[in-house]
Formats: structure tokens, sequence, C-alpha cells
């Protein structure tokens, strides 16, 4: 969707329905809001330097908001500002309704992964200071958009969970407070796999899977990696995880264009994993020749 | 409607244990959240658990360097609970397939951590939090535990009977993000509240955005009282333009603080002679802000930690986060340049009173985790001791709202728990009156049938949401940014009776401004904007309760220092104080600490390492 956008470079607030019940209303928000824009504005010391950030907006129930468009708001700069923090300063100072997730503000709770300048990554993690300006942000592509930046996950976490995406093991030591040895070395092997924070970047700079719906996708391959390589759930269990991850839409769809580990916030190899668990299927095949 | 018999709000660690737990012990289990579980904050923690799992060690052990770091305001009932339970549960998490860090032998790493007798704390490289989280998840899943993510609890359902203790709760209201549905959801076994921390009171922490203490202020405004609210948590080394925490790791890996000055002032200004940087949090804190308030600050507002002389290959080695933590969040290459950092909040030994069962003195009502108070923490928490809690607490609270005999509570709830010698202690301010809106001045529920008393919860919020979205007003945000400022300036690291009088004044300012708080957008789908109105209402309550709780202890404990009084005062102030709604006026009372333990009685001593 955001891709068919017309770029309108407005600083105005969308017109709100124009039922009469709401008429008082909408121009009392009119008012609050230029007020606020005023004092934020008026805040902006002159020698500051500021940034400029071209905002995607839409909202299917608010008149004027669902054609979907481009807001810019202008920012002070300051060192060490994120994209997330620009957002915020947007949101607490210009327009309390600009919509998106976020939690952490650390990187690790996966909520804010942003189509920014044409690239997926975390609103919190991304330096302004890194990025050419105009700052461009947009929704993740190939997720349908709710409102504003926030999309569906439910896809996402459907792909994640179709995966088994669960410890299993039949091998455990009876004893309450016996551990299951681990060798460090398979720690090792798997610790890249573990982690995945969910914030669906990958999946959303994937040409297959923006093409087939059906295919498991980056992440939930790494996630049947992580347990497919744990040597604590056994051979039998490893059986079980190849061939779930080398059906139709499995494995064997990935090209190997390398874009999931590019964007990757937490620097997975994920690309390595999915070629790793395909060469896992064809040893796993050649046992029954 | 929906119906559960154990409904779980939160789903970070405690409520991913308690939703576990309920559903092993045969319960319909459901969990209600405004994120979705893998965004809780528990991910962010990064030290590890404690747990008493080799030869050499004990729970007794644990449960002494407990009490001692708590500074002898944790009960002894809840802490040998945690540190008993405790080597059980992080085993079943490695056999949940945890990946732990591994000693040569394959068994689970355990290291040396502040303030702890014995090197006990089980973690998963610096990000043992995450591990904990998504391992749970993941058993959520596989026990196909219903989980209604993105849906924000906003009222409990509780009876209004006069007395607290004779009330009942039976649900809860929530709000359907995506959709802006008011859906009620009730509970027959029980509802256990997980909300996890309240660091956004502050301006600077390293708490989520998402930390805004729903679960303390809900539970407050239904008469549960909260405990030992003023005891808040300073990390010393935080991020100053984010409140993102760097690891005590870099301290005890060789980093050094330095003012504007270029001194190293830990020593230089005697503030600990002997263990320099790798003194306690709250020692480390209060000698940064003693630093700038003296003038040797950078840009009047923080200090260097240098890591540089540790040299590229041991940082790269030991420390790999930290370089990305300080390039992604503060623009700052930590092998090429200092680190600017200032204390932060970071954690709240103070919440919800619960016994070691988890319960309130609600019938059906239960917290744990951050957002309860056992007490285990006391004053002072250790590190490595908040994960363990999480899943101790979470899974005896899952049990028992699911019908499991935990036994008699030895930790007592309720008013009934009060000091007898209550009438000589002087409570230091009016605490005045609230004049909270009407419909919100009681109990969140009302006196009305038990079976129907979710439905009129759900009514009551219902309007209560139309009317914020309808009317004309304030934004919360201009509100939330002077509270978290007033709170950042007045009780932080230092505290005194002026300042803290000041901060209540804004706090009661505030809390009248919110009466005209609205909503701008009008949008049903995904309004943020009314999310954070209805948080902004919590942070007030809870930022009320800390300040409340700060001017009335007049002594120096643990994390608590007051510049009027510089010392441990242990005739008057070995209790808890307590916080109670009644109508609207914050009344405060108190409990005696349980320094009895199971065999023994801990006797408060000097605390020092």
């Amino acid at each position: 969707m955001s891709t068919q956008v017309t770029e309108q470079e407005t600083e105005t607030e969308p017109e709100t329905e124009q039922e009469s019940a709401h008429q008082q209303r909408r121009m009392a928000e009119k008012r609050e809001r230029a007020d606020m824009r005023k004092r934020a504005e008026e805040e902006l010391d002159e020698t500051e330097e500021t940034v400029r950030i071209k905002v995607f907006r839409y909202d299917p129930e608010v008149k004027g908001k669902r054609d979907p468009r481009f807001d810019t708001f202008r920012i002070p700069f300051k060192k060490g500002m994120t994209v997330l923090d620009a957002l915020i300063y947007a949101r607490d100072h210009f327009d309390s309704s600009l919509t998106f997730r976020h939690s952490c503000r650390q990187a690790i709770c996966g909520s804010d992964a942003l189509f920014i300048n044409g690239r997926q990554r975390l609103g919190c993690q991304t330096q302004m200071s890194d990025l050419d300006w105009p700052v461009r942000i947009e929704p993740l592509p190939h997720a349908d958009v709710v409102k504003d930046l926030v999309v569906d996950m439910e896809h996402f976490y459907d792909q994640m969970e179709s995966v088994e995406p669960y410890f299993q093991t039949n091998d455990l030591p009876t004893g309450k407070l016996d551990e299951q040895r681990q060798d460090r070395e398979n720690r090792e092997k798997v610790k890249m796999s573990t982690r995945c924070i969910w914030c669906a970047a990958c999946m959303s700079s994937c040409n297959i899977a923006a093409g087939d719906n059906e295919y498991l996708g980056p992440a939930a391959i790494n996630k049947a990696y992580r347990f497919a390589m744990d040597e604590r759930e056994g051979e039998d269990m490893k059986e079980h995880r190849i061939n779930i991850i080398e059906q139709e839409h499995g494995v064997w769809r990935c090209q190997t264009q390398f874009s999931c580990t590019e964007v990757c916030p937490k620097d997975i190899p994920l690309t390595e994993h999915i070629q790793e668990l395909k060469r896992e299927a064809v040893k796993s095949n050649l046992k029954f020749w | 409607m929906h119906e559960h018999d154990v409904i779980v709000v939160g789903a970070g660690g405690a409520g991913l244990r308690a939703a576990i737990a309920a559903h092993e012990a045969g319960a319909d289990v459901a969990m209600v959240t405004k994120l979705h579980p893998v965004r809780s904050h528990t991910g962010a923690a990064e030290g590890g658990i404690n747990a008493a799992l080799r030869d050499g060690d004990d729970w007794e052990l644990h449960a002494y360097d407990t009490m001692k770091g708590s500074d002898y305001l944790g009960d002894a009932p809840a802490i040998e609970t945690l540190a008993q339970d405790a080597p059980e549960e992080v085993v079943q998490l490695e056999h949940w397939g945890m990946p732990f860090s591994r000693e040569e032998d394959g068994r689970v790493s355990q290291r040396p951590f502040g303030g702890l007798s014995f090197p006990r704390t089980t973690y998963a490289g610096a990000e043992t939090g995450h591990h904990l989280l998504h391992t749970m998840y993941e058993q959520v899943v596989k026990r196909g535990i219903q989980v209604y993510d993105e849906f924000y609890v906003s009222r409990l359902a509780v009876t209004d009977h006069d007395d607290p203790e004779d009330r009942e709760c039976h649900g809860v209201v929530a709000y359907d993000i995506k959709n802006g549905e008011v859906v009620g959801f009730r509970a027959t076994g029980g509802v256990i509240l997980a909300t996890g921390g309240d660091g956004q009171v502050f301006d600077h922490t390293t708490n989520a955005v998402a930390n805004t203490g729903d679960g303390p202020a809900m539970a407050y405004r239904v008469g549960v009282p909260v405990e030992d609210m003023e005891f808040v948590q300073f990390h010393p080394t935080t991020l100053p333009s984010t409140g993102v925490l760097i690891s005590e790791g870099v301290r005890g890996e060789g980093g050094i603080l330095y003012n504007s000055e270029g001194e190293r002032f830990m020593f230089e200004y005697g503030y600990a002679n002997n263990a320099g940087e790798l003194a306690s949090r709250d020692v480390v804190a209060r000698a940064e802000l003693t630093e700038v308030n003296n003038g040797r600050g950078i840009e009047d507002e923080y200090v260097y930690l240098d890591m540089r002389h540790l040299g590229e290959e041991r940082i790269y080695d030991r420390l790999e986060n930290i370089i990305h933590l300080a390039e992604d969040f503060e623009g700052v290459n930590p092998v090429d340049e200092p680190m600017p950092v200032k204390p932060g909040q970071h954690y709240h030994m103070g919440g919800i009173e619960t016994n070691e069962h988890g319960q309130t003195c609600i019938d059906g009502l239960y917290a744990a985790g951050e957002c309860a108070c056992a007490s285990v923490h006391g004053s002072n928490r250790l590190g490595g001791n908040a994960l363990p809690e999480l899943i101790v607490f979470g899974a005896r609270a899952g049990h028992h709202a699911a019908g499991r005999d935990l036994g008699e509570p030895e930790v007592p709830t309720g008013l009934g728990a009060k000091s007898e010698d209550e009438d000589s202690l002087d409570t230091p301010v009016e605490p005045g009156a609230v004049a909270g809106s009407d419909e919100d001045v009681a109990a969140d529920g009302a006196l009305v049938e038990p079976r129907e008393v979710v439905e009129h919860a759900v009514e009551t919020e219902r309007q209560r949401i139309e009317t914020l979205l309808e009317r004309d007003g304030t934004n919360h945000a201009e509100i939330r940014a002077d509270l978290q400022k007033a709170m950042t300036e007045n009780v932080n690291v230092f505290r005194n009776k002026e300042g803290l009088q000041e901060a209540l004044e804004v706090i009661r300012e505030c809390r009248e401004r919110y009466q005209d708080v609205a909503v701008s957008d009008p949008s049903r789908t995904f309004n943020t904007d009314l999310i954070h109105t209805i948080e902004t209402r919590n942070l007030i309550d809870v930022a009320e309760t800390i300040t409340l709780g700060a001017l009335a202890r007049e002594e120096f404990r643990g994390a608590h220092w007051r510049q009027e009084h510089q010392e441990r005062k242990d005739e008057n102030w070995l209790k808890h104080t307590m916080i109670a709604w009644n109508d609207g006026t914050p009344e405060l009372y108190y409990k005696p600490v349980i320094l009895e333990g199971e065999d023994k009685e801990y006797e408060p001593k000097v605390r020092s390492y």
C-alpha cells in the first residue's frame, strides 16, 4: 500500500468527520492542535538545528485520513537522537494521534521495526545522524497497514507458530534438580539464532515472502534452526523439524538474496541458517536412499 | 464477555510463569496483555538469575544475602521462599530449553554478582531476560494457552464492600486496542496482576515506555494497599539521552568514572576509597550526582564512563553488547571515546502488597513480579534477584489461583496486618483529599451482585472512555511531562523534605489538571493517544504514593536517602510503609517487618561489603 501513495507536503492536520455532532469537537481539536503546534514551534530556538521527518499517515476511520499521505514534521535535532525519539517528539508536541508501536527503546522488544529511508530498521536503534535528511518513515512493506506506522503482525506470528517454536525432548534427566547438559560448542552454534526479537524486519524485506504468502519466511525458519540444531532435542525430533521446514513453502523457496540478513537488527546470519537447514534436509533425505 | 478460570494481566516473566502454573494445575487460563508477550520488558534484563544450585551453596545463604541486601526490610518468609523455590524453577527453565551459558561439563554457568556470598547467578550471555521471556512464551504456545494481545486492561471488576478485605475480584475490563471495543473478562478462579514496573513515573529510566504502573494503580484504587513505595532503585550507569542501561559489567571489567576535570572522583573525593567504581549502586549514583551538583559534571548533566584502556580485544570479547548500545543509542563509539552516563530509575522495590502466595487482601486478586511487593527486596534489590522473583512468585500465584493448596501464608496482608503502635507515628503531611472525579473515587467496581460486577465494570469503563474521546480538554502528554519532571527533580537519588513536598504539590496539580484531560485522536483503531491518557492517570496515583512514602520515612535506608536523616533508624523504622486508597485520600500506616525465618531470626547488622 505504502508504495502507491501520492506524497503530499503538508503540515496541517487531517479534516475529521463533518457530521454536525462532531463539528464543535472538531473545531476544538483543531484549535488545540494549532496551539500545541504553536507552543512547540515557539520552543524551537531559531539557532537550533532541526531535522524534517516525512511520516506516512493513514487511518481507516477518520475522514481526511483514509487517503494515505505523508505529513512532514520539523524536529529539533540533538546529538544521539534516534528516529524513534523524533517520532515521539512529533507525537507529543505536534499531533497526539500519530501512531506507532514502541516500548523498550533499546532494540530488544522488537516492536518498532519501520521502513526508514527505504530500508527496514528499528526506529530506536537508528541514529538520525546516520541518515540522509529529510528522513522518510513508513510502515513495514508487505504487511497490511492498520493505522499510520502500525502494521498487522498476525500473519508473521502465525508463521512463527507454525514451526512448533518450543523445546521438545524425550531425554530429560529424572531428578528435578538435574540439568540436561549441553556442550558449549552446541550452545555457541545456536546462539545467534536465539537472538531473534520477532521484529519482522526480515520477513518484510524478503521478496519471496512478499510473493508467496505461505512461505514460512526467514524468522520462522531461523526459529526452526534454533531447535533443530540444539543437540538436547535428540535425533528423532531433529528429523521431525527437518520435515516441517522442508514442506512445499519451506526452506527450498529461499533464493539466497540475503536481504533478511542485511536488515536483521540483531545481526543473525539468517540466510546462512536457511542454507544450513537445506543441507541438513538433503543429508536427511539421503539416508532413505 | 470472555470467561476463564484464571485471568493473567500482563505477559512478561511473571505473567507467563503464572499462566503456565495455572494451566499445569488444570485451570483454563487466559493472558490479557497490552503488548504482544515477546515485547514485554522482562526481555531487557541483562544480568542473570540467582539460584543456589551447587555444592557449597544453599538456599539459606541465598536468603541471608538477600536479607542483608534488603537492609533488613524484607520479610523473612517471603525471602526464604524465594531462595528455596529458585533452584527447581531455574532447572525447569533449563528443561524448557532456555539457552543458558554453559560450563565445560555442560552444566549451567554461574557467576559472581554484587552482594552475593557465592557465585550463584545463572545467566544466558548478557541477554538473560530475553531468553527467559522467549523460553516461557514458547511454553505458553506449546500448551495452547489463550493470549489476548494488544488488549489494555484498564479496570478491575471488584465488589464495593466497605472493608477492602471483604471485597472480591471477579474479573477485569480491557480495551481492545485494535478496534476500540471495551470487553469484559470474567475470572471464576482469580485475576493475577503481572504488569511489571512503573519507571515512566520518572523522565529518565531504564524501563520501557509501557511500564506505567497500571497494576499497582488499579489494585490501589480498588482498596489493596501498596507497600514500601518509597524504595526506588537507581542505576548509576545509564545513557543520558535515552536511559538505556550500561551494565555493571563495564565497571566489573575495570571501567573508570571521570568528572569534567578528568578526575577519578570515586577515589579523588573519597566516595568509596576501597571499592571505587565497584561500590554498590546507590553509593555510585549519589557520587555521580554530587559531582554534577558541584559543577564538575559534563554539560551539567553527566559524567564519563571510560573503558578505552581495556583495549579493543578485551572490549569485544567481554563487552561487545556495550559497543552496540553506546553506538546505537548515544552515537558514541566507546572504543574511541568515553561514554556519557548518569543515574536513572531502574527498578521499583515497592508495589502491591501480597503474601508469599501472591494473594492480596482482596479475595481472587493476586499480584506477582515487579508490580508486587511480597516483600523480597526490602529497601534495596540485589542484582540477579528480580528474575527468580518473577518465576517463583509467578508460579505460586498461578498455582494458588488455580486452586492448589499452598498452606497457610506467613506474611499477613490487609489492614489487619498493621502495626499496633501506629498511633505513635507521625504522618509528616496531611495526605489531603484527592478530589478525583466522582465515579473514580470509590473502588473501581460497585456493590452489586457478584455475577453482575463484571458487566457493571464494563459499563462504567465504556462511559469513561466515551467521555475521554468525546470531550475537549488538556492533552495528557503535558501532564505526564510535568509529573515526570517533578519526580526526577525531587524524588530521585537525593531527597529532602522541601523537595518532596514540592513534588507532592505538583502531583496534586497534575491530578487537578487530569480532571480536564481529553483524547484528541477520535479513532477507534489503535488509539495510542487514549491508552497513554489512561496510563497517565495510573502514573499520577503511583507517583503520589512514592512521594508520600518518601516523605514519611525519616531515615536513610537502602536506596532511600534523606538529607535531614543520614542514618538507618532501626528502633523506629523496621517496618513497611503502607498506603491505602481510602476513598481517594491516601491513608498511611505501617506494618512490622518479619525478621523471623524458618529456623532463625535475622539480626539487623551494618551493611558493609
